[in-house]
Parts: C-alpha cells; structure tokens; sequence
C-alpha cells in the first residue's frame, strides 16, 4: 500500500509531482554548475602544480658517482616524487627546445648538469618546497637551487583562495538547493494535508502515514537528481564542443550528486510530513 | 457497558480559555446521544476527547478502557480503529472516487485488498449508493457525500460513530435521510454520539439528549427525572441568544 500510495501520487497530482522534481533537479543543477566550474578550476591548478619542481645545480667538475649516490638518498626524502639526473648535454637541448628562435644564445657546456626534483601531492606548499631546497643545498656538490620562490608562494594562495571561496559558495548554493527543496515539498506535503487529517483519524500510525510520503520524496529526489545530472553533462559537453574542453565529474561524485538528491528529497519529505503530523 | 467515559474533564486551551469544565457522563453501548448547545459551548470538543485529537487539561477520558491522559500516539491510531467519526464538511478525498474514499479507511490500517472490496461494497449498500461507487465527490449531492462519509466510518464497524453536526451543510430533505440512516446504524447495535444544532431533529426523538453552555453541561435527559426535558429541546431559549 506504501508503495502504491507514494507512486499513485505522481499519477494524482502529476503537476505537482512534475514541479517537485524539476526544483529538485534544478536547485541541484545549479549546485552541479558550480560543482563543475569547481571540480574544472580544481584540476587547472592541479596541472599547474604537477609543474613544481626543484633544480638542483651541479657544480663542474662533480663525479657522475656524487650525484648518483645522493639522487638514491634524495629519492628517499617523505616528500619526494620522482628525481631526474640532467647531464650539461640533457640541459642543453631543452634549452634550445625551450628557447625556440634563441636557441643559438648558448653553446654546449655552458649550462650545468641538474638533478631535477618533483614533490609528492600535498608537499608542494611554500613551506615544504623550501625545506626541502634547503636540505639540497647541503650537499657538497651542489651550486644552487630553484625553485621558484615566488611562483610557488602565489600559486599556493591561489589555490588557497580558491578552496575558500569555493567551499563557501559550494555551501552557499547547497544551503539554497536544500531551502528550495523543502519548500517545495513543504508545498506537495500541505496541499496533501487533508489525505494526512483522514488517514490520522481512521487509525493510521504517524509511521504509516510518513512512508508514502517519504518514499515519494526519495523518487522525486532520485528523479530530480538524475534529471540534474543530465543536465550539467549537457552543459559540460556543450561548452567543451563550442569554447573549451571541460572535465565532467567522475562517476563517484556523479553517483554522490544523485544521492545527494535522493537524501534531500528524503529529508524534505520527512521533516515536512512530522511538521504537518505536529500541525494536525 | 460504558464505551466512553468523560469523568470531571476540562479542557482549556492556552490562547483560547476554557472550552469546557467539570464535564462527567457515559455513553453505553448501543446508546444514541444527541449533543447540542450554542457555538462555542465544547460539543465539538467533548467529540475530539473522544477520538483523542485532544486531551483533558483535567479528569480523565476512557474510550473503550484507554484513558485519553495515558495513551500513547500507537495508543490512539488503534482507538480510532474501532471509532467511525463524520464531519460536516464530509472531509473526503476529492480525486478518489467514492468506493476509494471508503477503502481508504481499510488500507491505511493494513486490511487485506480482498477483504476491502467485500467491506466497501457491504457499507455502500447499507448506505443505499451502491450504484455510485466509482463516483467522484463532485459528481455527488451534499446529502450523497455525507452518505459516503458515513460509509467511510462504518467499514471499520466502528463500536461508536461520532458525527460532528452531520446535517449543518444539508437541506431539509438530505437532513431527514442522513438521520435515518444514522438511526439504522444506532438499530444495528452501534452507539452513536452526534453533535447538532438542529432543534427539531431533537425534539423529533426521544434520544438521549446532553446539553451544553460556556463549557459546562448543563442538562442531560439521562439523569434527568423521565418527565423532565431539555430546555432548549422543547422550545427555542438561551440557544437562539446567541446564534452562530
């Protein structure tokens, strides 16, 4: 009977039903915008941050034995990655791969072999960065160290801000999504008031009388979330054919976006239902 | 046998006052009681004490041994299980028809589908709308609507059927029906208490008849002598004072 009850109500009072499930999928809609902007300015500084890296120069005249044994010790350090040797030779052809149509400003020999450092994710703040050059520089062997110091202090506080601000309006739109949500089943659930009054004084429990509504409001949030969903992955696809390629959410947090639809909706009916139940 | 019990109850209400006072009477089994007494003087109140949609401030309310003070909401649902109640707004589903209002009933507390049809169809028949049974609400007359209502509170064979001014919205001929039908269903062994305003009706019978004013009850023709009668039954009084 709950089954049939929570469904015949998409039959009864299909506009209402209709309504309910399009503000589910477009407050949550709007919420994936912005989760996709998010999730694409995430992986931008993501790839701009695989880009930290440390040089350590090696002075002329070091034996290949030096740097081959401290590359083993540095390869061992928490927040290491991965370490390259660069022989003069490596660095002279990236550079003139590098310098383009001023390849020709240097001549063999005259830039120093390197060992080049790249940091495990989470290790690449300013802080760890210098530690780390730090701990370079106290090799014998090596001349000097790069790194970047201000590209890295600015990149980490963009990413910083971008995190903040991001989290903020991710709460901001939720709290909006989830506000809309409950009015609009605040709305399905008091136009129902009288079906809630009758079964109450024929002798329905308050719990039975909850479960229609309660099952209703997780298919229409399950549906809102799925039509939601539908719709981010066509402005997604829409934006990277016509202005650039995007990144669409990946199938764990497709999969959370619609559960968290489904609990919204869950949620909305429930508290609804129990405030219409304490009304009555 | 006492099916409801009203010993000492008040009812006060904390923007409202008090709705009604030191209220003490019973209603047996069997038994058809009129309630009567201006707006406002606690009919519609000593009903909803009955099917516990309020509890006394003071005193206590037994239906069917459960005290209105101590029982639990699980408590309740199953009191009301055994207590058909009418309105006189018919309070039924507009979008169902006549036959799904009255199933309703049965759903919501769970009775076999097969076991619904035979119930509704029984109650549609004593109600004498068989033939109107996949009407909507909208498709019947006031007095038809009221008959469904009154389906709708005896599927559950109710042991008292409750009528809160049953008649109010009906015309003189629906009036006359919906009371026999009520006097039917008060033959066939089930009590009724029924809250009404009609006079005539009233002096029409010789039911029981329990009067109310400003929350106090003021007359009852059960433990008045047997040739005593109600004030306001036997001629228009204080009632007619104080109109809705």
């Amino acid at each position: 009977m709950v089954i049939r009850e929570a469904f015949s109500a998409f039959k009864r009072a299909p506009l209402l039903s209709v309504l309910g499930v399009v503000t589910i999928a477009f407050s949550l809609f709007a919420f994936g915008l912005f989760g996709l902007v998010a999730v694409n300015i995430r992986d931008a500084l993501q790839a701009i941050e695989n880009r930290v890296e440390i040089r350590a120069f090696i002075a002329d005249g070091t034996p290949v034995e030096a740097s081959s044994a401290a590359m083993g010790d540095i390869h061992a350090f928490p927040e290491v990655l991965s370490v390259t040797y660069v022989s003069q030779d490596d660095a002279y052809a990236r550079a003139r791969k590098e310098l383009g149509e001023f390849s020709d400003v240097f001549e063999p020999g005259v830039l120093p072999a390197s060992l080049d450092i790249k940091l495990k994710p989470g290790y690449r703040d300013p802080t760890t960065v210098q530690a780390v050059a730090n701990r370079l520089k106290s090799y014998d062997f090596v001349d000097d160290v790069r790194y970047g110091e201000d590209w890295v202090a600015k990149l980490y506080r963009l990413r910083t801000i971008a995190t903040l601000v991001g989290t903020g309006l991710g709460v901001a739109f939720a709290a909006v999504a989830v506000i809309i949500i409950g009015a609009t089943i605040r709305i399905m659930v008091m136009a129902r008031a009288r079906e809630i009054e009758i079964m109450r004084l024929v002798g329905a429990t308050n719990g039975f009388i909850r479960m229609p509504f309660v099952l209703e409001g997780f298919i229409q949030g399950v549906m809102g979330g799925l039509l939601a969903l539908g719709l981010t992955w066509a402005t997604s696809t829409a934006i990277s054919h016509s202005f650039m390629r995007t990144e669409f959410f990946d199938p764990a947090l497709a999969t959370a976006g619609v559960i968290g639809g489904a609990v919204i909706g869950l949620l909305g009916s429930t508290f609804a239902v129990g405030r219409q139940l304490r009304r009555l | 046998m006492s099916l409801v019990r009203f010993l000492n109850v008040a009812k006060e209400y904390p923007r409202g006052g008090v709705a009604l006072s030191h209220a003490s009477f019973q209603l047996h089994k069997g038994e058809f009681a009129f309630l009567t007494g201006p707006s406002g003087s606690g009919k519609s109140t000593i009903l909803k004490l009955i099917y516990m949609e309020e509890r006394p401030t003071a005193g206590d309310v037994w239906v069917s041994g459960v005290s209105a003070r101590d029982a639990s909401r699980k408590e309740v649902s199953m009191v009301r299980r055994h207590l058909g109640i009418v309105f006189q707004d018919f309070r039924l589903l507009e979008d169902r028809s006549a036959e799904a209002n009255i199933a309703f009933a049965l759903e919501v507390t769970g009775t076999p589908a097969d076991m619904i049809r035979q119930r509704v169809g029984r109650v549609l028949t004593q109600v004498g709308l068989a033939s109107k049974g996949t009407a909507l609400p909208r498709e019947l007359s006031g007095g038809e609507q009221q008959r469904i209502a009154i389906a709708r509170a005896l599927v559950n064979d109710p042991f008292v059927l409750i009528a809160d001014e049953p008649t109010g919205n009906l015309d003189e001929r629906a009036t006359r029906g919906v009371f026999q039908l009520l006097r039917d269903i008060n033959t066939a062994g089930t009590a009724v208490i029924m809250a009404t305003h009609d006079l005539d009706l009233i002096r029409r019978t010789e039911y029981r008849t329990i009067e109310l004013n400003h929350g106090r009850l003021v007359y009852d023709s059960a433990e008045a002598p047997p040739a005593e009668k109600a004030p306001s039954a036997v001629a228009p009084s204080h009632h007619d004072e104080n109109p809705i």
